[in-house]
């Protein structure tokens, strides 16, 4: 169907007002490189933000405001994914102090997990996760590290038949259960898997993620820099001169533009508790991402040192 | 827990050091000037220790069981869980820990604390010394501060400490019932140091690694204590 000139016009009108009600900063930014969601073609940006320890700040304020700043500098520089989980400590409460903070960003995509060996009680540990959250609904839940699985993949697809989530995933991460994973991934309609990848754990490029491009099942990355370990284990060597083949200005940029450069790859979720840090995390999904010959050119020179 | 052998202690660790040290920091501006009530408690289980008698024994219990409730409510239920899950379970041992004092050392008088000049005397001792004189200075010495200090009967490590100490001064079967959630409290603090790369993980394990050896050695008869012998 054509679109009709009224239509072009009031688009073009909305596409004008939303402009101007930016802010300024923002118009500066260019927007972060997407990937679609395989099952709805919704696109996300390709680095989201992680919440494992660096959001578990109990009820210490000043910690929170942290946080709070390093959501607010997350969507200024166009995240939306932010993961967080029941397992972390108070993360979720402190994501849901941040996103008040910030008016309930209508551009988040929520990401949160079912954590309980009982299934029964899912539905109520969910409940209680979106109170902390205080969002009207997830847009992705994920049974945590497979627990209980069965029982909660059920309630999730029931509640994704109401509309009560849009998707629905499973997680497992350092590279555990990978084979109930592939079974879960080939046997059911799990919109989601997250695994951990980077550039020296890379097991779930021989058989993960071409199933997931097989099954069309988007692929969230966990531990991108092994909780930190990585980074700190590089940083004290020089960035190699083709790093800038593909504007990686970090280590931070390097490691997680060979993650998303991965065609499985939906998003990477560092976790961070410093403004600067998500500063350079977005980094990576700005510019160039490196193709199949320059990623194994990263990954040897990352093995090299 | 599946393919457990793939898990390492950081896998475990919730939070990360600055939040563990700002929430001592807090809670010790929180609850300030308890110190010194701790600190006065602390001088009475000396005075008490230097001349033992059963009498003695009933008030360094009950003061011991107070300030475990209070540690495990204050510190350990109301401020640590809100970053460990696992604490709450952890706050219900140490409560456990008090009511058995409050049980075996004031209602009944089964603990008759006092020193002998044996390996389990100085080892007890020791412990004392390094929960009271020396775990509130470390933060200091290790350039988080004195806000971040770690005091007896404020914060639970240190009192778990001084609890496996002074229970090496006890007689009798009891005290190994009465080490138990001070041991297991050390041996899971000391691995969330250990994992934190906080060098007061030593002590804590060290600590904890000294109960079966203090359980084991035989024990003299404490000199002038007149309490009922622990059954």
């Amino acid at each position: 169907m054509r679109p009709t000139r009224r239509a072009v016009l009031r688009a073009m009108a909305a596409g004008t007002a939303a402009a101007l009600l930016r802010p300024l900063s923002a118009l500066a930014l260019p927007a972060p490189i997407t990937r679609p969601i395989p099952s709805s073609g919704e696109r996300l940006p390709v680095v989201g933000l992680g919440t494992w320890i660096t959001f578990n700040v109990g009820d210490d304020p000043e910690l929170g405001d942290e946080c709070a700043a390093v959501i607010r500098a997350f969507f200024r520089e166009g995240g939306r994914m932010i993961d967080s989980s029941p397992m972390y400590g108070s993360s979720q409460a402190v994501v849901g102090y941040g996103l008040r903070k910030l008016g309930s960003p209508p551009s988040l995509f929520s990401a949160d997990k079912v954590w309980i060996s009982s299934g029964s009680r899912g539905p109520d540990q969910i409940e209680e996760s979106r109170g902390h959250w205080g969002v009207s609904r997830f847009d992705l839940l994920q049974v945590h590290n497979l627990l209980a699985w069965e029982e909660h993949l059920s309630t999730l697809f029931a509640m994704k038949a109401g509309g009560r989530v849009r998707y629905v995933g499973i997680t497992t991460s350092e590279g555990r259960r990978h084979r109930e994973v592939e079974e879960i991934m080939r046997t059911h309609p799990i919109d989601f898997v997250q695994v951990s990848y980077n550039v020296l754990d890379r097991e779930v490029e021989g058989r993960i993620l071409p199933l997931a491009q097989e099954r069309g099942i988007a692929v969230i990355v966990n531990r991108p820099f092994r909780e930190g370990a990585l980074i700190r284990q590089v940083e004290r060597h020089p960035l190699p001169s083709f790093a800038s083949e593909i504007a990686a200005a970090n280590w931070a940029q390097f490691l997680l533009k060979f993650i998303v450069s991965h065609p499985a790859v939906t998003c990477a979720i560092p976790a961070t508790s410093r403004v600067a840090h998500v500063i350079e995390n977005m980094g990576a999904a700005a510019g160039l991402l490196p193709d199949a010959a320059l990623r194994r050119r990263m990954a040897a020179h990352v093995e090299r040192l | 827990m599946p393919e457990w052998w793939t898990y390492t202690l950081s896998d475990f660790l919730l939070f990360s050091p600055r939040t563990y040290y700002r929430l001592i920091q807090r809670h010790n501006e929180a609850v300030w000037p308890a110190h010194l009530v701790t600190l006065i408690l602390g001088l009475v289980i000396a005075a008490s220790l230097a001349r033992p008698s059963a009498q003695r024994g009933r008030v360094v219990s009950g003061i011991l069981a107070l300030i475990w409730i209070w540690v495990a409510w204050a510190f350990v239920w109301r401020r640590y869980a809100t970053i460990n899950w696992a604490a709450g379970y952890l706050a219900w041992l140490l409560g456990l820990e008090a009511l058995l004092l409050a049980w075996i050392g004031v209602i009944r008088g089964r603990l008759a604390f006092g020193w002998t000049p044996d390996a389990t005397g100085f080892l007890g001792i020791g412990l004392i010394g390094l929960s009271v004189l020396v775990y509130p200075m470390l933060a200091p010495l290790l350039g988080r501060g004195w806000h971040q200090a770690e005091v007896f009967g404020i914060a639970p490590d240190p009192t778990a400490i001084a609890t496996v100490g002074l229970m090496f001064l006890v007689g009798g079967r009891a005290r190994s019932a009465l080490l138990a959630a001070p041991a297991l409290w050390c041996l899971a603090g000391g691995l969330t140091l250990w994992a934190m790369h906080s060098p007061e993980a030593w002590l804590l394990l060290g600590t904890a690694l000294s109960v079966p050896v203090g359980i084991g050695a035989k024990r003299r008869p404490t000199q002038g204590a007149r309490g009922r012998p622990a059954p």
